[in-house]
This record gives C-alpha cells, sequence and structure tokens, in this order.
C-alpha cells in the first residue's frame, strides 16, 4: 500500500540550518549535510531544503548545500525557497535536488510551472502555497513568505497549478505555522480533494497526534515538519511506529 | 563499463551519484556508435513516454545490438516502459518491444500520478533482487505502468497491480527510482552491475 510520506524540512542560511537543531553528537551542530543522512539513518521519507537566504549574492551558498547534502542522500530531496527562474530551478536540480518548489515565481508566472515541467518532467515541479484563512472563511494565497496577499484563493490556485504542470502542492498554513497546535486539516482536506496530485501538509505540527489527523481528517498523502523531528534522534522511528499502529500505511 | 543513455528525459545527476556510490564504472555516450563494446547498458528517464523519441532509429539499432550480444540491459522508470511494445501516453511511439505488452494509465480511482513509497510484491526469485529481504519499499513517481506478465518478477499495487520489477534473460526493468529508494535501491543497482561483471551470462532471447 502507498505509504504516507514523513517529510523533514531543513531551513537553511547561507549553508547552515537555523531552525533550532538539539542533536547533540553532531561534529557541526546545523550542518545540512551531516543533519540529511542522520534523517535518512532515521528513516525520513523525504528531505526539503528551504532556503531562506535573504540576499541574491548569497545564492552561490545554496548550490553548494545542495551538492553537499545529495552526496550521499538516496531520498528525494526538494529545495524551495529562492527558485525565482528556469536557471533557478536548473541550477537546483543541477545541483542534486530532485524537485524545485515554487511559489512566489509561480504567482508572479504561472507558466514557469509548465516550462519547467515539459522540460524536467512534473515530478520535479512541486508548487508551494502559503494559506491563511480569511474573514469569509475561504483561504487566500500569500506570496513573498507570507507577506503579500495576493487575492487569489487556495483550492482553485492549487487547481490551476496542477493543470499547469506541476506535480505535488507544498501546502502551509500561515495560521498554523510556527503554533505546533496541529495541522490546518480543513484546508488540507479541501485542497486534497480538488486535486489528483499528492497534497503535502505543512505548518503546526506538534505532536504523533497531529500527524494522525491531517492524515485521516486533513486526507494528506505527506507531511512536513521542521523542529518536531529534532526533539530527540529517534523522533522518525517512534512516530512512524505510532502512525502505523493508528492504521496508517508507512515505510518502516 | 556501463553506458548510461541520456536522452534527455529529466536529469541524470542522481543515478550518476548513485551508481558511483555502488562503485559502478559507466559513462554517457554522445552517440549511438560509442556504445560499442560495454557490459552494460541503462536506460533512465522520467516523464512522459513520447520523450523516448528522442531516441533515434540508429539510438534503437544500437540498444538492441547490445542486447542481443546478451549484455544487461536495465530500464529505469520511463526506461522500463521503454522495454516493452508501446505506452497508451504517445500511441505514435513504438517501445523497444523486449518484452510484450503496453503500458497503460493508473485507473483514476486513486490519484494519479502515484508517488511516493510502495511495497513491491515479489513473485518469484529474480537476480536483480537477489539481495532484496520481503517487506521492503521503493520510491514511485508515475503516472502510466507496464502490466504484470510472466516477465514480471515483483509487482505493486495502486489502483491495480502492476508490474514494478521485469526481468527476462539479460533484460531487467524497474518501474521505481533506484537511485531515490536509500538502501533497498541502493542494493537493487548494485546486483544489476554484478550482473553485468558476471562472466557466466544467460542468453537473453529464449
Amino acid at each position: 500500500m502507498l505509504a504516507k510520506r514523513l517529510i523533514a524540512c531543513l531551513d537553511v542560511r547561507d549553508g547552515c540550518v537555523v531552525k533550532g537543531v538539539q542533536f547533540e553528537d553532531l561534529a557541526r551542530a546545523g550542518d545540512p549535510a551531516a543533519l540529511a543522512r542522520r534523517y535518512d539513518a532515521e528513516g525520513i521519507d523525504e528531505l526539503v531544503v528551504l532556503d531562506v537566504t535573504a540576499t541574491i549574492e548569497k545564492r552561490r551558498a545554496l548550490e553548494d548545500t545542495l551538492r553537499r547534502v545529495s552526496a550521499e542522500l538516496f531520498i528525494p530531496l526538494t529545495v524551495g525557497g529562492g527558485i525565482r527562474s528556469e536557471d533557478d530551478a536548473a541550477a537546483a536540480l543541477d545541483a542534486g535536488a530532485d524537485k524545485v518548489a515554487l511559489n512566489s515565481a509561480a504567482l508572479n508566472e504561472p507558466s514557469l510551472l509548465t516550462r519547467l515541467a515539459a522540460r524536467y518532467g512534473s515530478q520535479a515541479v512541486v508548487v508551494a502555497i502559503d494559506a491563511k484563512r480569511a474573514a469569509n472563511g475561504r483561504y487566500e494565497v500569500f506570496a513573498r513568505s507570507g507577506q503579500l496577499p495576493t487575492s487569489r484563493e487556495a483550492v482553485e490556485w492549487a487547481r490551476e497549478a496542477a493543470d499547469r504542470g506541476a506535480g505535488e502542492v507544498l501546502l502551509t498554513s500561515i495560521d498554523r505555522d510556527g503554533t505546533r497546535s496541529g495541522f490546518e486539516c480543513e484546508l488540507t482536506a479541501a485542497v486534497s480533494s480538488a486535486v489528483s496530485i499528492p497534497v503535502i501538509a505543512s505548518g503546526g505540527a506538534g505532536t504523533f497526534e497531529h500527524f494522525r489527523d491531517v492524515f485521516t481528517d486533513g486526507r494528506a498523502d505527506a507531511a512536513l515538519a521542521a523542529s518536531v523531528f529534532h526533539f530527540s534522534e529517534h523522533a522518525v522511528g517512534a512516530l512512524k511506529a505510532f502512525l502505523r499502529g493508528s492504521g496508517i500505511p508507512v515505510r518502516l | 563499463m556501463i553506458a548510461l543513455i541520456d536522452y534527455g528525459a529529466g536529469n541524470l545527476t542522481s543515478v550518476r551519484k548513485a551508481l558511483s556510490a555502488v562503485g559502478a564504472d559507466y559513462f554517457t555516450p554522445a552517440a549511438p556508435e560509442e556504445i560499442g563494446d560495454v557490459s552494460g547498458l541503462i536506460v533512465p528517464g522520467v516523464g512522459h513516454f513520447g520523450a523516448t523519441r528522442a531516441l533515434t532509429a540508429a539510438w534503437r539499432t544500437a540498444i538492441l545490438g547490445v542486447v542481443d550480444r546478451s549484455v544487461p540491459l536495465l530500464g529505469i522508470c520511463l526506461g522500463m516502459q521503454y522495454l516493452f511494445e508501446g505506452s497508451d501516453e504517445a500511441q505514435d511511439a513504438s517501445g523497444l518491444g523486449l518484452l510484450p505488452g503496453r503500458c497503460e494509465r493508473i485507473p483514476s480511482k486513486v490519484k494519479v500520478p502515484h508517488v511516493g513509497w510502495n511495497d513491491l510484491e515479489v513473485v518469484r526469485p529474480s537476480r536483480l533482487l537477489r539481495d532484496v529481504t520481503g517487506g521492503v519499499m521503493t520510491y514511485f513517481t508515475h503516472s502510466y505502468a507496464a502490466p504484470v506478465t510472466d516477465a514480471t518478477v515483483a509487482s505493486t499495487t495502486y489502483g491495480s497491480s502492476f508490474a514494478a520489477v521485469v526481468e527476462r534473460g539479460n533484460v531487467f526493468g524497474v518501474q521505481f527510482h533506484p537511485e531515490k529508494s536509500s538502501q533497498a535501491g541502493l542494493s537493487i543497482l548494485r546486483s544489476f552491475v554484478q550482473i553485468t561483471r558476471s562472466p557466466d551470462r544467460p542468453i537473453t532471447r529464449c
């Protein structure tokens, strides 16, 4: 049976992981390559490297990071956070990423999804959607790291992105991100039911039960988290054992 | 030396890294004439079956010539589908026809594409899976799939049952991505590399 995927996100700035990493025995705390190997050994299903580098001058650091992370990694690797053009995507894929996640760039220029899908295949193209619940109950899409409202609606944009060639949706709830209060299951279920491509839920992971809920109530195909996997060195295995015990198919 | 065929269907960085990790000697021929005296052949590929049109008559002749000499051939993902007669995804593009049957779209009662880790249901012993233990999962990403036939050594179920691993003589194929399937995938690639080094080669077409 197709397993529900657990995806660890490494927020990387200038080549270093910047979210609270508590692995104590790493020779270099914050080294994304060491963390990636660690997660692979623990049984994580995929990795996302999210580049939070602010300036274009530092872009080369991302390619170096991807080369180092992917050198000994044999699970899917997605890069997001700074892919603004076809050239950025090509550089990231050449450096070892398997998929690129496009957010603001896809909103600005939706045809970029189509061009990248034609060049690399839809499996390499992820549309990243940051959404926030609006007063009318709809979910509004935001660009520029959640700063810029777009007046687009999340379900409608996910449908269009899939039609244009995106192979997966990485869906982040701005309301839940960083709160550890649980994934936004209603948003996730609405998008997941509307598109035939897989939906990765993001934002709000805090407990094992949150993952169970987003796979059942939220109809998510995969769930992404950052700090929750940093709790202990056995977090991934323990979470998978919990999920299997709850009747959710996972890769052990 | 293994020839890794690059016909523009996707990025080969990951396949190259995985081959290096299992100690394979490989190169990417720029033209069919460069295939020559190889010990193995890998046809990778992702995306639309129509991409295989880039493999011109000269490439097909070179690939089939290698197979006729019983040199092991491994097709990965789209490269495995190319071993069959064709695919409903591109009616006018022919496969190599080394294995009977056509690839069909995964039924729409499930989400398509099929993306993620799924079980290999081993149906008979094979050289490619000799180091694979029961209960193993591998990473898939595809919308079309090959039928289960007597060439199938492992199947996978998603919507319906399809061929996940095929093996007939020295023709091998995997629908999943061994280069993205962690240790299980590397062990399958390692087995293929060992097969290319085996002096005792069975006859391909029997």
